[in-house]
Parts: structure tokens; C-alpha cells; sequence
């Protein structure tokens, strides 16, 4: 079975995101007063082939823990999983 | 013809029209092939015969430049232009220009300027060694200038630093006519040892092309003729899947992967895939040999599915170049590109004949003579006419008005100027370092860079004044050219070639037409007096938007050669008690100037005078005077007069100075702030003021002594002084604190 | 002592820019440099092994985290582990401080822009630990101030605050950014690092990254000569680990 996965990559709590506040400081003059703690992450998706969810959350975890993430400087979630439904073969292999 | 939104209008416009080509054009190209074109040969045809591609509105012009001498190994017409700069060695450089789609996407359309023009050198067979971006936006108390500015720069720094090739130079003015025109040029220079160039004239019948580097998706479709060669209005942002993104690490891939090929002797030519992609590289490599192509679009790998043939033909993806190999040595050259983890699919191969055939699937979806793309463009030589605004606007001499402010006050904002201010905000975004060879970075009058495995260097210098060009184009492309030649003399080089980037606004326009047809003709004679032939360019028209063009702005890169690279002179004072001399003669003359501008805030007069003889025989001066070593700086004099250039130097070396400004003559403002030509600020060594002189007299250039290096204050003796670290905190905080004024993240 | 150049194994991975400099900073400082290619196990018997600066990876998904997955940052690693030199230079360090070789990370300025620039560090402990064991084997004299480039737009140094005390009390902060005179402070601190800290050791003292360039501050006619004592450092090691 083939799974769609998005990880959520965030810099840990405490360690200054210097991104988060220049955007932070740029919202007011866009009109927005009302907003603080504005911290900048990202977000892995792949496709991953895994006999059943868990052990697709199982593998990618891994793989967030081993690779995606350093643990030094950022923390992780497995924020979707869904397993894909082939409809037909796309008509051109894309490189 | 009438129609409630939801009806489909009775006649849509026909597809030549929508793609940029004039009727007259279709006929041409119905003409030429004796039928009308089939929609993938409209789209070939649109982008090859576009401004951009073509230079169908400037070709007529261009013919007139100068562009022979000893030096010049390849001129116009290949990918870049190479000179022959000693022991064997040939610099390869070129410059371009990447405005419009930096209008749109700044970040993006600076970093794939910078990669399209590294191509180029690439392309020639040389390691792209050194690159230099003269900018022009509009003023930094508009906000949108300054997100243009910083992701301009950050673009550049961004893409550039990636590759490993380091920024050495170049400079950023401002004036409101950039606004909605910003003006982003690239120049990159490489060096290849003469016998080992290539040539983009190369290959046989059997000669397989392969295509090395990404794969082809949508970036830019139509870019070329969309965008290029049609001024920006309010729809601007739809215009936004036009812009190419750019992957520097692919490209460091794929100069290594280049040169690799190159060093095991498997290229015939090497083609780079910049304006109107596959069409563009393979028609002019095959015509560049009188031959025909087989393009087959099915070996084309496709980052997307469901592309067109069109699609394909004109893509702008980045980082591709197209490699001229014999039958036989395809396999090793794909095994090179494997290496580096890069495609290298054969797509087409030459052709007896001219015919450059596309097939896919089986099908031919284009035959078209390949000359007709490459070389067979229309040739306009469009209505010029001087505008009649500008007597009266030449009539009006800024040194006619009495001075609105102290001296003091007038240096502080001339020096605190951005056009005159120091620039490291942008240029510590640029690593300068890389490859080793910097001898003089950025924030110099030229840079220098060493050419490994010699005790030669170059010299390289960016410039061009817009004011001047406004004035009067003929004498701001004098100016331009005979400004970059001083630059490099002012280090001790000798200069040697030039190449260009002409910024213009709508050529349609007679009057835009006459500034460019001036602005040539002011190049080709400042070049033939100097001695430095146009190895090749760039023309970028359609910079104007509501009827409102930028300044006339040629911006010359100008090469010069310094045989020895420990003889450079450098622009700071480096000691103290040296004698400072004044080189050439001020006349009082403000037309143009910055201090007309921020102090006066007028733009006009005349642009300073500028004679030829007199310019070269300082540059000879200079040149004589690095090789007798009886220099211990030297600094040109340009924007801002000779106050600015000597608080530059004094800021550059971090020594003070006290100088007697002329009596009688000429008033103290217009000593100071005046921009005459021909001139600079030098400090001989200590013992050698003798020797320099009679140097300088030799030479016939003016030479008076006007002060002394030393301490901690700027002094123009009886007019007033401040101290050296006001001074810095002028000049170094002005781009910086109007940066800080606030702008959005980039 | 031996007049034997040292070979000095130079990594490039995809991407590297400064390997080309580093190689022939090397040459210039008495080393017999060689090129190592990342997707190869060998280090071609050297005695010493530099991490060059560049843009390995393009810097993708986190600046030397592909790179440190290389075939020969294996053999790198048993080379550290058995206490072969290795010097990590910018990406280097990065690669390293990845690799789990180094402490800590290194995450972008604080300024968020790429800064290209010559500085001055002051050297903390040329070597881990209290003073000196060897001459040989440790940089300069601590507290002597070294002029060197930096150039990058991901410098700055973090740990946890419990990590940055053990590093501190083992003494293997090896640099620190400084004013011109030597004044550590935050207004001559480039990029935000925990410390000012501009370059760390190993436990062991023969893993040492830095962010700055000693290989683009090794030529007179370029500029400060602040990268000498460390390349120094770097041969001295390697010669030591040749039998005589």
C-alpha cells in the first residue's frame, strides 16, 4: 500500500528564529496589530510504501528522527497519513 | 460586435499577435517558408524574433561599434566575448541584462540572471571566475524600491554564493525613473587557456547534441517575448508564472560536469540554453555551422507531464546547457554527466542542409530553416528623433545657482548620498572570497583578480551614469565608457575590452530610439580612442511603464590587464604625510551632477565635458605609474566631485588629510562638488613626488599638489573640517539606515 | 622533526566551493593535498582529512545533513574516531556538528543575511582541556587574536544551555569572535552564536570545525595570514601520526 505522509519540522521552544521575527515585525505595517510568537518551521511530504499505517508511521518516524530533523535544534509530528487510492497510471513519467 | 461577460468574442486575436510578432512579421514568415506556420513554428519563430533574441531594433546600431583588435580573440556573436590577456591565456566575459523579470519576482530574477550569464562563460569552455552586478532602482524612502533592493541582492548573493563564484564588484545608483524599472545587469568573466576555447560555431553532420543539467518544465514560457520586449502596466503580477526559478546547486553541478567534459577533450562546442531555450540553442548551433538538426523532443526529460511540443521548444528552465559531441564519445560524456548526477539525454543530431525538423511521437511537429530562426530575424531601423525637451532643459545650469547651503552641510548629504555612499550593506551579501584569486573586492574603483599559475591579473569595472545619459546620451555613453577605463587605470591596469549592457526604454518611441542611436555612437568613439573594442552585449529596450522610460543607461564592463598583479595601486590613503595631488582639471561644471541632485534637486545642464585625448593620456599615466611603483594610492574622481573621492580614500585607508582647495577661478562648491572628467586623486610614495611629476608631465596631464595624508580629520583648509568618524558614519550608515526603515522578510 | 609533506585528504561532496582553496592552502603551508571524492571510501592514505566550505547539497533540507550520509564521511569518522585529525571549515563544521562528530548545530544568522566579511577571533584553548600538552599540536597561544574571513549565511552556533556549560568547563571552545583588540561582545558577535563561540573541538582535541576560513587567510598577497597557525596545527597533527 502506498501512503501520503506530511511531517511537520519545528525549531525547538527557546532557540531564537530570527525568520519568525521578520515576519512577526512585518505584519503590522500589512495591518495585523494582534499578532505575536510567529515562529517559522516546515513541512516534509512524500509517499511511502508500508504493508499498513502503522508501519508507515513507524518507518517515517524513523526516518524524521535519523535524517528530517536534527534533534539538536528542531522537534517533529507526523501530522497526516492517508493511505493513496491508485485511480489510473499518470500518462507521462515525469523525471 | 456586441457581447454580455460569458460570450465568447466573435474573432479572437489571431495567435502571431498574442505571441508579440507583428502582421508584417507573419507575412515574413509565411514568405520564408512558403506556407503558413504550423503553432509550434509560430512559437519558435515569436521567440527568436523577439527584441530580445533578435535585437531586430538595435542590430542596425550595433554594427557600428568597434569590435576588432589585437586582443580580441572571439567578438559578438558567440555566447560571450574572449581576449587575449598574455601567457597564453584568454579571459572570457560578457554582461546582461535580467530587469523585467526582476521587476516582478526580485529574489528570482536576479539569481537566474546570474545563472544565465556564468552559462554563457561556461559555454566559451572557461571556469566562470568572478561576476559583478551594476543596479539601478528607485529611491530608498519608497518601500517597494527597497524590497526590490533587497531581494535583488539577496538573489544575487543567494545564487551566486552557491555556485562558488565570488562577487568582486560592481555598484547600485538610484533615481526614480527606476521605480517600476529597475535596472539589474550581470557581468561574469572566466578565464580558459587560448587554445582550449571553444567555439559555439562547431560540430559536423553526425555531431550528436546533448542536453546536460535539469529538467524542462513551464519555467518562462514565453518569457522571452512575453516579457522582454513589452513595457510593464498595472497587469504585471499575471505575468508571474512567466519567471524562471533557479537551483544553484544543480548549476555548480553542471560547471563541473562542463569543464570535466571539456578537460577529457569529449566537446566539439558547448551551447548555453538561456532566452528562448532549446529553439534558440539548437537553431543557432546549427546554423552557426550552416547545417540543419533532427530535434527529437521525446528524449527531453520533462519535469512536468503533460507539456506541449511548444511547451518544450521554449521552456526557460534553468541550468541546461546543450553539449556538441562526435557519435563516438556520447557514451563517456554520459557517464561524466551520471557522475554529477545530471541528465545528458542526445536530443538532436546535425543535418546535411539547413532544416532544423522537430519530431515527437513519431510526428514532425516543425521544419524550419535554421538560419531564418538564428540569424534571418527582422531588422528594424525605427524612426529616431531628439526630444523637444531637451534645450530647455540643457539650457538650465545648475552652476548658475547660488549655493542653498553651507559647504559643510552640501558634503554631508553629497557624501551621505546613496548613490555616493558606501555600499557594504549589499556587498558583504556576496561571498568575494571564493576560487582564491581576489586581490580587490568589492567597494574599490575596480576589482582585481589574479589569473592562477601567473603573476597576471584583470581589472574590471562596471559603470554608468543614467543622470548624464538623460542630459545627453552621446556624451553619457562617452562618459560611461571613458569612467569604466579610468576605473581600471586608476588600479595600475591598462584597459583592454569592453562588453555592455544598453538599458533603454520603448524603441518605438522615436525619441528613445534617437538616445540610443546617440548612446552608440558615444561608445563606438570613446572605444576607438581608448583602444577597447566591444566584444559583445547585451540590449534590454522596453524599460518604461506609463509612457515613462528609465534614463538612457548604457552600463560598460570594461576589462583591463594588469601584467603583474603585486604593481596594483589601491584607493586608500595608506599612510600618513604623503603628498596628495589633484590629476586633470576641474572646470565648473554641475549639469548631472549629485550635488545638483541632492542639493539643488534639479537634474540638468550638461553633462561635464569630456576629451578624449585628455582621458587617455591619463589612463596611460596611471597605467606608467603603477610599473615605475611611484604610487601609493590612487583613487579616480567621479560622482560627487573630488570632496567625495577624497573622503573615500580617506575612509578606505582610515587616514585623514588637509587640503588647500584653488583660490580664485572657481568658486569652493564648484571646486568640490564639480564632476569633470579626467581626473584623480593620488598620493606618490614617499620620495617619489619628483619622479611622478615628471611622469605626469610627460604624459601631459595636469598635476597640481593640493594637500597632505595624515590624522584623524577631513580638512579643507579655510572652508571647513569634520572628522574621519563622522565622516564613516555617514557614509557607511546611509544605505543601512534607510534599508532598516522597514521592509517585508524576503 | 621530519621535513615530510603530510598528505592532507580534501572532500569534495556535491556542491563544495571552498575544496579547490583548501587544497591549495595546503600546498602553500608544506601539506601534500588530495582530493577525495564523497561517494569513495578511501582517504587516500592521508594523515589529515578537511571538510571544506561550500554549499554541499545545495544546503537542502538542512545545511549538511545530506552530506554527512557519504560513503566517505564513514571512513571520516572511524579516521576521527581512532584520533585522526579532521579540520571542518564552515560547511565543514556543519557537516561535522551533523555527523555527531561535533556538539551542537549551526542554524542561520541572526541578521538572516549571508555576511562575507574579515573578522577577528581570539583563540580560546588551542587545544581541549587545560594549556598546553604539545607545542606542536596546539593553535597559537590563547588569547592570541587571529585575522580570518567568514563567509556564510548559516553560522550560528547553539547547544543546550546544559551542553554550552560542558563546553565550556572542558575547555573545548576553541574560538570566539571578538573585537578587532580582542573585546569578546555582542556588538562583534556576526551571526548570533551561543557564546560568540566561532569554533569548537572534539572531547579528544582531534576534531576541530570553525566557521571561519583559515584557507582563504593563508596568502599574504590576499590578505591576513589569521588561517596559518591553524592549517599549522592541522600538518603538525597529521605529521605526528607518521611513524619516523
Amino acid at each position: 500500500m502506498t501512503f501520503h505522509v506530511v511531517v511537520g519540522v519545528r525549531l525547538k521552544e527557546g532557540l531564537l528564529d530570527p525568520q519568525g521575527k521578520a515576519v512577526e515585525s512585518a505584519l503590522p505595517s500589512l495591518g495585523w496589530n494582534n499578532v505575536s510568537h510567529v515562529r517559522v518551521g516546515k513541512e516534509i511530504e512524500l509517499e511511502v510504501d508500508a504493508p499498513d499505517e502503522a508501519a508507515a508511521r513507524a518507518q517515517v518516524t524513523e526516518m524524521a528522527e535519523r535524517f528530517l530533523s536534527n534533534p539538536v535544534i528542531e522537534t517533529f509530528e507526523i501530522l497526516q497519513v492517508s493511505q493513496l487510492v491508485a485511480l489510473h497510471p499518470s500518462d507521462e513519467k515525469a523525471t | 460586435m456586441t457581447g454580455t461577460t460569458g460570450d465568447i468574442p466573435a474573432t479572437a486575436p489571431p495567435l502571431h499577435r498574442t505571441l508579440g510578432l507583428t502582421d508584417a512579421e507573419y507575412e515574413a514568415i509565411v514568405s520564408r517558408l512558403g506556407r503558413a506556420p504550423e503553432p509550434p513554428e509560430l512559437a519558435m519563430y515569436s521567440v527568436m524574433w523577439s527584441e530580445h533574441c533578435s535585437y531586430k531594433s538595435s542590430k542596425v546600431h550595433l554594427r557600428t561599434l568597434p569590435t576588432e583588435g589585437p586582443q580580441v580573440l572571439v567578438g559578438p556573436g558567440q555566447d560571450a566575448g574572449v581576449v587575449d590577456v598574455g601567457d597564453g591565456v584568454a579571459c572570457v566575459f560578457k554582461m546582461e541584462s535580467h530587469s523585467h523579470p526582476s521587476a516582478i519576482e526580485p529574489y528570482q530574477g536576479a539569481a537566474t540572471g546570474v545563472g544565465g550569464i556564468v552559462r554563457d562563460v561556461l559555454s566559451m569552455g572557461a571556469r566562470p571566475a568572478a561576476l559583478l552586478d551594476p543596479l539601478r532602482f528607485g529611491g530608498l524612502d519608497d518601500e517597494r524600491n527597497r524590497y526590490l533592493f533587497g531581494g535583488v541582492v539577496a538573489g544575487i548573493g543567494g545564487y551566486g554564493n552557491c555556485i562558488g563564484v565570488p562577487t568582486v564588484g560592481g555598484e547600485v545608483k538610484f533615481a526614480d525613473c527606476h521605480g517600476a524599472n529597475p535596472t539589474v545587469n550581470v557581468m561574469c568573466l572566466g578565464f580558459v587557456p587560448a587554445d582550449a576555447l571553444l567555439q559555439s560555431r562547431a560540430g559536423e553532420p553526425g555531431s550528436v547534441l546533448l542536453l546536460i543539467g535539469a529538467a524542462t518544465g513551464r519555467d518562462g514560457i514565453g518569457g522571452v517575448s512575453v516579457l522582454a520586449s513589452q513595457t510593464l502596466e498595472e497587469d504585471a503580477h499575471a505575468s508571474r508564472p512567466s519567471v524562471q526559478i533557479g537551483d544553484p546547486f544543480l548549476e555548480k553541478l553542471l560547471i563541473e560536469a562542463c569543464l570535466e567534459l571539456k578537460d577529457l577533450g569529449l566537446l566539439e562546442g558547448l551551447k548555453d540554453l538561456g532566452g528562448a531555450g532549446l529553439t534558440c540553442a539548437v537553431s543557432e548551433a546549427a546554423a552557426g555551422v550552416r547545417l540543419g538538426a533532427d530535434l527529437d523532443l521525446d528524449q527531453v526529460a520533462l519535469r512536468e507531464p503533460g507539456m506541449e511540443s511548444f511547451d518544450i521548444l521554449i521552456s526557460e528552465s534553468q541550468e541546461r546547457m546543450l553539449a556538441i559531441v562526435r557519435p563516438q564519445d556520447v557514451p563517456a560524456a554520459q557517464a561524466v554527466c551520471a557522475k554529477w548526477g545530471l541528465t545528458g539525454a542526445a536530443v538532436a543530431t546535425f543535418v546535411e542542409g539547413g532544416t532544423l525538423t522537430v519530431r515527437r511521437a513519431g510526428d514532425v511537429d516543425a521544419r524550419v530553416p535554421a538560419r531564418s530562426l538564428a540569424d534571418e530575424g527582422p531588422e528594424y531601423d525605427r524612426p529616431a528623433e531628439r526630444p523637444d525637451w531637451l534645450d530647455a532643459l540643457q539650457a538650465e545650469d545648475p552652476a548658475a545657482s547660488p549655493a542653498p547651503v553651507s559647504i559643510e552641510d552640501a558634503f554631508a548629504s553629497v557624501l551621505g548620498s546613496p548613490n555616493v555612499a558606501g555600499t557594504r550593506w549589499a556587498f558583504e551579501q556576496y561571498d568575494s572570497l571564493v576560487q582564491g584569486q581576489t586581490v580587490v573586492g568589492p567597494g574599490a574603483d575596480a576589482a582585481v583578480v589574479r589569473i592562477e599559475g601567473t603573476l597576471r591579473a584583470v581589472a574590471v569595472s562596471s559603470d554608468g551614469n543614467g543622470r548624464y545619459g538623460f542630459l545627453d546620451p552621446y556624451a553619457g555613453a562617452v562618459h560611461a565608457v571613458a569612467e569604466a577605463a579610468r576605473n581600471v587605470a586608476s588600479v595600475g591596469a591598462t584597459p583592454a575590452a569592453i562588453t555592455n549592457c544598453l538599458n533603454f526604454g520603448n524603441p518605438e518611441r522615436p525619441e528613445v530610439m534617437w538616445q540610443f542611436r546617440e548612446a552608440v555612437r558615444g561608445m563606438a568613439d570613446a572605444c576607438r580612442a581608448f583602444g577597447t573594442p566591444v566584444t559583445g552585449g547585451n540590449v534590454s529596450f522596453y524599460n518604461e511603464s506609463g509612457g515613462s522610460a528609465i534614463y538612457p543607461t548604457p552600463v560598460i564592463g570594461m576589462l583591463g590587464i594588469l601584467d603583474d598583479y603585486r604593481l596594483l595601486v589601491r584607493g586608500g590613503f595608506p599612510a600618513d604625510g604623503l603628498a596628495i595631488y589633484a590629476l586633470g582639471a576641474t572646470r565648473p561644471e554641475l549639469g548631472g551632477s549629485e550635488y545638483a541632485e541632492v542639493v539643488l534637486g534639479k537634474v540638468c545642464g550638461r553633462p561635464p565635458v569630456v576629451d578624449l585625448d585628455v582621458e587617455a593620456r591619463l589612463h596611460r599615466l596611471l597605467a606608467a605609474s603603477s610599473r615605475a611603483h611611484v604610487l601609493a594610492s590612487s583613487h579616480d574622481c567621479s560622482d560627487g566631485g573630488i570632496a567625495a573621492a577624497l573622503a573615500e580614500a580617506a575612509i578606505a585607508g582610515g587616514i585623514g588629510f588637509d587640503v588647500v582647495p584653488p583660490g580664485g577661478g572657481i568658486a569652493a562648491h564648484l571646486w568640490l562638488f564639480a564632476e569633470s572628467a579626467s581626473r584623480a586623486i593620488v598620493a606618490p610614495t614617499l620620495g617619489s613626488e619628483r619622479a611622478f611629476e615628471e611622469l605626469a608631465s610627460a604624459h601631459g596631464v595636469p598635476c597640481a599638489r593640493i594637500g597632505t595624508t595624515g590624522g584623524d580629520r577631513l580638512r579643507f583648509r579655510d572652508l571647513f573640517d569634520v572628522s574621519l568618524a563622522d565622516a564613516i558614519v555617514v557614509y557607511e550608515s546611509a544605505i543601512p539606515r534607510l534599508m532598516s526603515a522597514g521592509r517585508v522578510a524576503v | 622533526m621530519s621535513e615530510h609533506r603530510p598528505r592532507v585528504g580534501v572532500v569534495t561532496f556535491p556542491g563544495s566551493l571552498d575544496d579547490r582553496d583548501a587544497l591549495r592552502a595546503v600546498a602553500l603551508m608544506g601539506g601534500d593535498p588530495v582530493p577525495v571524492w564523497h561517494a569513495d571510501r578511501s582517504l587516500g592514505e592521508a594523515d589529515a582529512v578537511i571538510l571544506p566550505g561550500g554549499f554541499s547539497y545545495g544546503d537542502y533540507l538542512r545545511t549538511g545533513a545530506i552530506a554527512r550520509f557519504a560513503p566517505a564521511m564513514e571512513s571520516v569518522a572511524a579516521f576521527a574516531t581512532a584520533g585522526g585529525p579532521v579540520l571542518g571549515i564552515c560547511n565543514g563544521f556543519q557537516i561535522l556538528c551533523e555527523a555527531g562528530l561535533l556538539p551542537g548545530a549551526l542554524v542561520r544568522n541572526r541578521g538572516l543575511a549571508f555576511v562575507c566579511r574579515w573578522i577577528t577571533v581570539r583563540v580560546e584553548h588551542g587545544s581541549p582541556g587545560s594549556a598546553e600538552s604539545s607545542d606542536n599540536l596546539t593553535i597559537g597561544r590563547e588569547g592570541e587574536l587571529l585575522s580570518v574571513p567568514i563567509k556564510h549565511g548559516e553560522g550560528r552556533f547553539v547547544a543546550s544551555a546544559e551542553e554550552l556549560r560542558r563546553l565550556e568547563a572542558a575547555g573545548q571552545v576553541a574560538f570566539r569572535y571578538c573585537s578587532p583588540v580582542g573585546l569578546v561582545s555582542d556588538d562583534f558577535n556576526p551571526n548570533g552564536s551561543a557564546a560568540n563561540i566561532a569554533g569548537v573541538w572534539n572531547e579528544k582535541g582531534n576534531v576541530l570545525g570553525l566557521m571561519p576560513h583559515p584557507e582563504h587567510a593563508v596568502d599574504p598577497d590576499l590578505g591576513p595570514t589569521g588561517g596559518q597557525p591553524i592549517l599549522q596545527w592541522l600538518l603538525s597533527a597529521a605529521r605526528a601520526r607518521v611513524p619516523a
